[in-house]
Formats: C-alpha cells, structure tokens, sequence
C-alpha cells in the first residue's frame, strides 16, 4: 500500500475543506508546515498506526502486536483512531474513511493544531535533521523562514530498509532478537543532550596540572588563620586521592545517554552498531512528543475547539461536533485525560492574562474578594498562549501554570496502591502533594534517571550503572531482564547500583547468575 | 489486501503460539474454553509481551486523576487509550492483556505437537473412495452446454490471423466446426474417512460435579484433537445408571440421576448404535467410557467385558475407559478390564485423580494413534 505525497487521493470536497480550515488557522496566528492528508480504510489506519504512524518501518513483532491489539478494539467497537499525525515537513496526518464530514474537520482542525505545535514548540528543535549539534538557541524566533528537514518519514523508511538488508543476510531471528535487546535500552537516552554542550573537549595534557587548593581570600596577617597549613595539606591530599581514583577512569564523568555510550564502546559488530543506532536515533525522535504530550494535546485540542465553535460548524452540525468532543475530553475512572488537563490549563492561562492575574500584586494579594473580581482587562491571553506552546513542555508547563486554585477547581487528587485494600486509592487532594506527584511523573517521560559510572568496574572490564534513586524503587524482575540485554550488548558482566527499600542494594548478571548485594560502592 | 504489518503480525503470533504452548496445562484444566466451543474461534487472553526495561515498581508509584470522591476511594478504570500509541503522561503501567483468537484447529494443532500426539492411523482410508468430477481440462469434442466460448474464440482467431482473412478494420470471426473447444472433467478420487466418537457416561448418585466437569473438560479435548483429524466428525453421547439411554449434548454432561450402576446396559446400547448406523468398514469408531470405577456387581461387569470381547472391539479402532476418582466410587472396573486386557492394544483406559491429571489422560488415549 504506498503512500504517496500527493494530495490527489484525498477527495475534492475534502481539499475544499482543508483550504477553508487552514485559513481560518491562519487568522488566528496558527503558524503551521504545509499538512498532507490522506484518507485510509480502517485497516490501513491500523497498520499505520501500529507503526507509530510511518507508513515504512523496520519488521519487529511488536509492530504486529499493536496492530491486534489496535484492531481487535476496533472490531469490537472499543476505541477507533480518529486522527494520527506525523512530524515531519510536510507534515502528514491522516483521516478515516467512512467518518462523517463533520469529523473529518474536526481532525483538520485539531491537526493544525498538533502542526503548529511541531512547528514551534521549542523540543521539536532537537528533530531538525539540519540542525547540527547541539541546538543551543533552541527558541526560534518568531518570523522569519523556517523550513527545518524533517523528512523523518524518510528516515523511518531508510531504517526500514536498512534493517531489511541486515535481515537478508543474519535472519530474522537474530536480528529481531538483538533489536529485543537494543529495545530494552530504549529509555537510556538523555533526553536534554540534544540541547546542551554535554562533553567538554577536555585538554589533554602531558601531566596534569598541580594541585592547586582554592584558598579563602584574605588580610596577610590572618592567612595561617583563615587558611591553616594543615587544612591546606589535607585538602591537597583529598583532590590528589579523587584525582587518583578517577586516573584511567571511563567515562570521565558520569553518561545518562547510555545508548550513546555503548555504541561507541560496547565490543559490538558493525550491524548490530547499526541497529542500536537505529533505536536511538528513532528514540530521540518520539521524545519530544513524550514530554509534551499534555501541551501538544491540549493545544490541538483548544483549537479544534475554537475553530469548529466559533467559525467552521454550521447549526447542523454544531450536535455531532460536541458529542464528539465530549468524548475526547471525558474522564474516565478518574484518570488524568492529557487532552482535557491541556486544554483547561491553556484556558486557564488565557483568562488570567485576560485579566491581568499575575505578577507580584496578584501573588501577594490575600483578599478573596479582590481576587474574585480581579480583572485589569489587559487581554494579554492569546499573546501569552502564543509563548507558551513555543517556550515550554510538560514538566515546565505543569511547574508553572497548574495552581492551587486550578488544582481545586478542577478536583485533581493524588492516588496512590493501598496494601490494605490492595488497590489504588485516592490519597490526598492537598495540592502540594498532587502536583509533586504530577511532576515527578513526567520528570524524565516518567523513567528512572540511569546513569554509567564506569567502563572498567572493579579493573575487570565490567559496566557499572548507578540509578539516581528519586524515591521510587525500580522494578526488580524487570531491571534483571534489563541487565542480562545489557550483558548482551556489553558481552562482561554488568552491575546496577540501586536502592531497595530504602538500602543500598548492587545488582549484577554476569551472564550466567543474577546476584545482588548490599556493599555497593 | 495484504498488508505490510502481516508479517510482523504473524511472527507475533508465533511468539504468541509458543506462550499458549507453555500455559497449555492450565488452559486445559480450566477448562473455560468449552463455553465458547459453539464458535470457530476460542479466545484466550495471553498477556500483551512487554519488553523489559528499567522502570518504576508499580506500587510506591501512583499517580495523579481527576474527579469527585474522597481520600481512601478506589480509583477505577485500568487503562485509557491515547490515540497516537505514544507516551502517555500521567498514568501507570496497567496489565495490558491481549486476547488472541485462536482456531480450535491451532489449538489442536498445538495441543498434538505438545503432547507428542501422533496423528492417527486412518482405518476407512483405503477402502472407502468418493469420486468427485472437477473441469480442468480441454478437448475438441464434447457436449453444446461445456462449449468453452473464450477457448474457441480464440482458436477461431488465431485461424484467421494465420490463414490471413483477419480485418482489423473490420475483425468479425466466425467460428468453424474444428474451432470449437470444450471443458472436460477429470475424476480426482478421495479417500474418505468417517469417524463417530460415542461418548458414555456413568450418571449414577457417586458421580458428582466436579467428576462430570473433568470429563467435560477431557472429552471436549479430545473432540477437538478427533475432528482435527476427521473432517465431519460424529458424536454420540450416552448416559447410563442402571439403564442406558441415548441423550443429546448437553444432557449429557447436565444429567444427574442417582440409582445403582449397570455398565453393560451402556456398552449394550453402543453395541446397537454401531449396528444401526455405523458399518465398521466405513467408519472409524471411538468409544469412550467414563465412570467412578463402581458397577454394580461382578457379573455385570463380567458381561460387560463379554461384549466388550465379542460385541465392540471387533468393530472399533480403540475403546477407552477413563476413570475418574470419586469419594464414593470403589474404583473396581478399571482394574477388571486391565486384568481380562492386558494383552489387548485396543483398549487403553486411564485413571483421572483430579483436574491436573486430564493432561496426561488425553496422551494416554491419544497418544498411540489408534
């Protein structure tokens, strides 16, 4: 089933629709990639969607899994994909056949919004494939052309048939085994390293240079008292000793981007090099759309909203258009809905800078009465949404827009496992407690922050990993799994220092036995 | 359409095939699956394949939802789902289940590779023959009705370019007398084989539930693995305490009488249904006995292995006796016919202690491909 790029598939009345939509887009400041749509048959949504979207991807049975899965709720009347789009420039989406017209521009709607939001928002940078590393200015400036390659679709396909070509020669048991592996590291990227300088070009020197102990500064009289010999000594020695231990020392500073480091370290051959490349190169890809999910949604989602209300549904319409809305936005179960937490938040944003609800004054302001009718009509609010789709993602957004107030209104409380009842209950509605739960969840897409420590543990070649333990303990069958794929790509045995149940706790496979123990270093 | 996903979906299925073969024991002890049996497809839920990562334990997670209720109120619902497959903020791991059609010929398939069940010698298969009358081929001569217009259009043509008559300005072609072509049939012989499984059942006061369940669960098995390898199986059901009579399906495993227990009436009446319907030279036949072990008194069961001797095991390819342990059975027959058959190949009988024991019990009948 190819798909091309020409939009002469999607039907004339369709086209009609899209050019109508966009301009309305563009009255309202949406600043979007041109956007390709095609029409597909259930089925055909299915496949795509199951690959992530990319009509061409490498063959792994988890694909095949998604798709039963995908279809299967289809069939059953589950769930249906109404909508998928592609970052990419142009950018695709995709629309199912068989939907009535009203949703259809429903989608064109919510996806201009997604489009605009790919476009801006400044994590997006880091999938410019011209960009050159590392972004460091990743806010754009408004105006100006931007036409970033973002040919991911491209991309996708050239991983396709590269992994294809490594089939055709290993087998696909071999290669899909190792991808298995590669797939288990997965979430060891570094999600920031697209944006900072992470490695300093280190000098390399013949011998380094003595040691020198910074001293306090001070009057000539009151040196030996400020700065003893003594402590000067010690200190001299200390810096010697650290200098010591880290002699020989690989890496010189602890790597979050453990992918990164293993393909350029783990004794690999040249195709399964290639294939871990593949992984983390497609990781970084879908990180951006991971830490903005909440953003991206609710952006697409108040645009959708506002176009079909205010300017592209008729009164026929206007029913089968919130009936359908109603059922993006629901809750369900009590689960945060990212749609409808995003689409509130960027409301809520609106009204306050509408109103002038924010500064010093408003913060130190304590009467709820002048709070209540607080309005200095600056109209500031679609300005301010504006920057924040370009200038934020999830954690900051959360961090600096969800408020106490917000928190009350829209009844968010924290749930937590009850080993009494054995099921999650809602343990607190404080707000304090809700939005460091929150956080935390999205800090680092909600992964553990996993870190190398050193290529030549104990000098006998094996790999230390350290977990920066944030109050939550890792999943232990799963992190037994996660080393014995790492024992495959480092071919030594490899130890993960963790904590477990409050203690230090060393995990180690060396590729026969899983052992633990508390002495990590 | 084929799809690309096609074939990423089949090696899932394959990965999937290998954990059904693994949980084999405990789908076939639980026995859920005969409730759907009515349909082609059984369903079974395989946990969705999760690819280990370093990740957070559940439990300490939590997480953060939206809605009424106070502090200490379930918070319902699993799993919500996005629309784009991506990561999903805010929310935890749920257990993904996938439930995976499988066609009860798989299942039997899976079921004989696992069980080393060796596919069954066909008795009928060389005697028996059905002609059938396919048109696959061509010839010159032949009734009007098989006239083979494309064929003979096309010889027509072909004439007519060659001899140079052929117009394409004006291409009208007559067909002549030797043009004319006709289908023609060959006769392809099958082998035909017929199979009936008699299923009898001891119903009497000492057979409880948890008896007729396992010999639900075991004979529904072992119509599976037969109709694998029959096509149009039959199945003839018999319920007997002290009188025998025959009974459809579900009667059959629901029926509860209670009164004494006289074998031969059941074997008697198996006897008669062979008779009627079911010539030993064109069917393959499958009588199979379930009860507690107790019979009424020694000489019934001494002229129920009198027929078994001379009535049934002339005529059918094996006859299994499974006995099931029962608190109030004696458990006595099965040792009586391992006595008076111990030489004999034909019947194969198996002790079922408890639901974990119907495994080994189908091999046991099975496994010598009769």
């Amino acid at each position: 089933m190819p798909i091309s790029p020409n939009q002469a598939d999607l039907p004339r009345y369709l086209l009609v629709e899209q050019e109508k939509i966009e301009a309305i887009g563009r009255r309202y400041g949406l600043d979007f990639f041109p956007v390709v749509f095609q029409m597909l048959s259930y089925d055909q949504m299915n496949e795509i969607a199951a690959y992530g979207g990319f009509p061409n991807r490498y063959p792994h049975w988890r694909f095949g899994m998604e798709y039963e899965r995908l279809s299967k709720s289809y069939e059953y009347g589950l769930s249906k994909i109404y909508e998928m789009v592609i970052n990419n420039n142009p950018s695709y989406a995709y629309l199912l056949e068989g939907n009535s017209l009203t949703d259809q521009k429903l989608v064109m709607c919510h996806v201009l919004g997604h489009v605009d939001f790919f476009k801006n928002n400044f994590s997006f940078r880091s999938t410019d494939l011209d960009a050159g590393e590392p972004i460091t200015d990743p806010v754009r400036k408004r105006g100006g052309d931007y036409d970033p390659n973002r040919r991911w679709i491209d991309k996708m396909a050239n991983h396709g048939s590269a992994v294809r070509r490594i089939v055709d020669r290993y087998g696909i048991a071999r290669v899909e085994q190792f991808v298995d592996t590669c797939l288990s590291l997965e979430n060891l990227v570094d999600p920031w390293s697209r944006f900072v300088r992470r490695r300093r070009e280190e000098i390399v020197e013949e011998e380094p240079t003595a040691v020198e102990v910074p001293r306090l500064r001070s009057k000539d009289y009151m040196e030996e008292f400020i700065n003893p010999e003594e402590y000067i000594e010690e200190q001299k020695k200390k810096i010697e000793e650290a200098r010591e231990k880290k002699k020989g020392r690989h890496p010189s500073s602890r790597e979050q981007d453990v992918l990164l480091f293993l393909i350029e370290n783990a004794p690999l051959e040249r195709w399964e090099r290639a294939l871990l490349s593949i992984v983390r190169d497609e990781a970084y890809y879908f990180a951006p759309q991971m830490e903005t999910k909440i953003m991206n949604e609710g952006w697409a989602s108040y645009w959708h909203s506002k176009m079909m209300t205010n300017d592209v549904c008729d009164w026929t319409e206007i029913v089968d258009y919130a009936e359908n809305n109603a059922g993006v936005m629901v809750t369900s179960g009590g689960r945060l809905n990212p749609y409808k937490l995003g689409v509130q938040l960027y409301r809520s944003i609106e009204d306050r800078w509408n109103r002038g609800q924010f500064g010093p004054e408003w913060e130190d302001c304590n009467d709820l009465d002048q709070k209540r009718h607080w309005d200095l009509r600056l109209g500031l609010g679609q300005q301010k949404i504006f920057e924040v789709r370009a200038l934020y993602n999830d954690v900051t957004f959360i961090d600096e827009f969800l408020t106490e107030d917000f928190a009350l209104e829209h009844q968010l409380f924290s749930f937590g496992w009850s080993n009494r009842n054995e099921r999650f209950e809602i343990d607190s509605r404080e707000f304090k407690n809700v939005k460091e739960r929150l956080l935390s969840q999205l800090t680092n897409f909600g992964n553990p922050f996993i870190y190398v420590e050193d290529a030549n543990f104990e000098n006998r070649g094996e790999l230390l990993l350290v977990h920066d333990h944030r109050g939550v303990d890792l999943r232990n069958d799963y992190a037994n799994e996660t080393l014995a794929a790492l024992v495959r790509i480092w071919h030594r045995p490899v130890n993960l220092v963790t904590l477990s149940d409050g203690k230090k706790n060393l995990l180690r496979f060396d590729g026969k036995e899983h052992s633990s123990r508390a002495d990590a270093p | 359409m084929s799809l690309k996903i096609d074939q990423d979906h089949s090696r899932f299925r394959a990965i999937v095939r290998g954990k059904i073969r693994q949980n084999l024991r405990r789908y076939i002890s639980q026995g859920e699956l005969i409730g759907r049996k009515g349909k082609e497809l059984v369903s079974i839920p395989i946990p969705q394949i999760d690819i280990p990562r370093f990740i957070y334990g559940d439990k300490q997670r939590g997480g953060v939802g939206q809605g009424k209720g106070d502090v200490g109120d379930p918070v319902g619902g699993q799993e919500q789902d996005g629309d784009d497959g991506q990561g999903q903020a805010g929310q935890d791991a749920g257990d993904h289940v996938v439930e995976v059609d499988v066609t009860l010929d798989e299942l039997a398939d899976i079921l004989g590779e696992e069980l080393e069940l060796p596919a069954i010698e066909n008795k009928g298969k060389n005697r028996i023959v059905s002609a059938k009358d396919r048109y696959t081929g061509i010839r010159r001569v032949g009734p009007d009705s098989l006239k083979h217009f494309k064929r003979t259009y096309k010889e027509a043509l072909r004439r007519a370019v060659a001899s140079g008559i052929y117009d394409p300005k004006d291409p009208i072609i007559v067909p002549q007398h030797e043009d004319r072509r006709f289908r023609s049939w060959k006769e392809d012989v099958e082998p035909v084989a017929n199979a009936v499984i008699i299923y009898m059942m001891d119903v009497s006061g000492s057979m409880g539930d948890e008896q007729k369940e396992i010999v639900r669960i075991e004979s529904f098995w072992i119509d599976t693995w037969l109709r694998r390898q029959y096509q149009g199986l039959e199945s003839r059901y018999i319920i007997h305490d002290a009188v025998a009579r025959e009974v459809d399906r579900d009667t059959f495993f629901r029926t509860r009488e209670s009164g004494g227990t006289m074998i031969s009436s059941a074997y008697k009446l198996c006897g008669q249904l062979i008779d009627q319907h079911y010539p030993s030279s064109e069917w393959n036949i499958y009588p199979f006995h379930f009860s507690d072990g107790d019979n009424w008194s020694m000489d019934d069961t001494l002229s129920c292995i009198e027929l078994l001797k001379t009535d049934i095991l002339t005529r059918v390819n094996m006859f299994a006796y499974g006995q099931v342990e029962s608190p109030y059975g004696s458990g006595q027959f099965v040792k009586d016919l391992r006595e008076h058959f111990t030489e004999d190949e034909r019947v194969i009988t198996s002790e079922i202690r408890d639901r974990d024991a119907i495994v080994g019990s189908i091999k046991e009948f099975l496994g010598k491909g009769k």
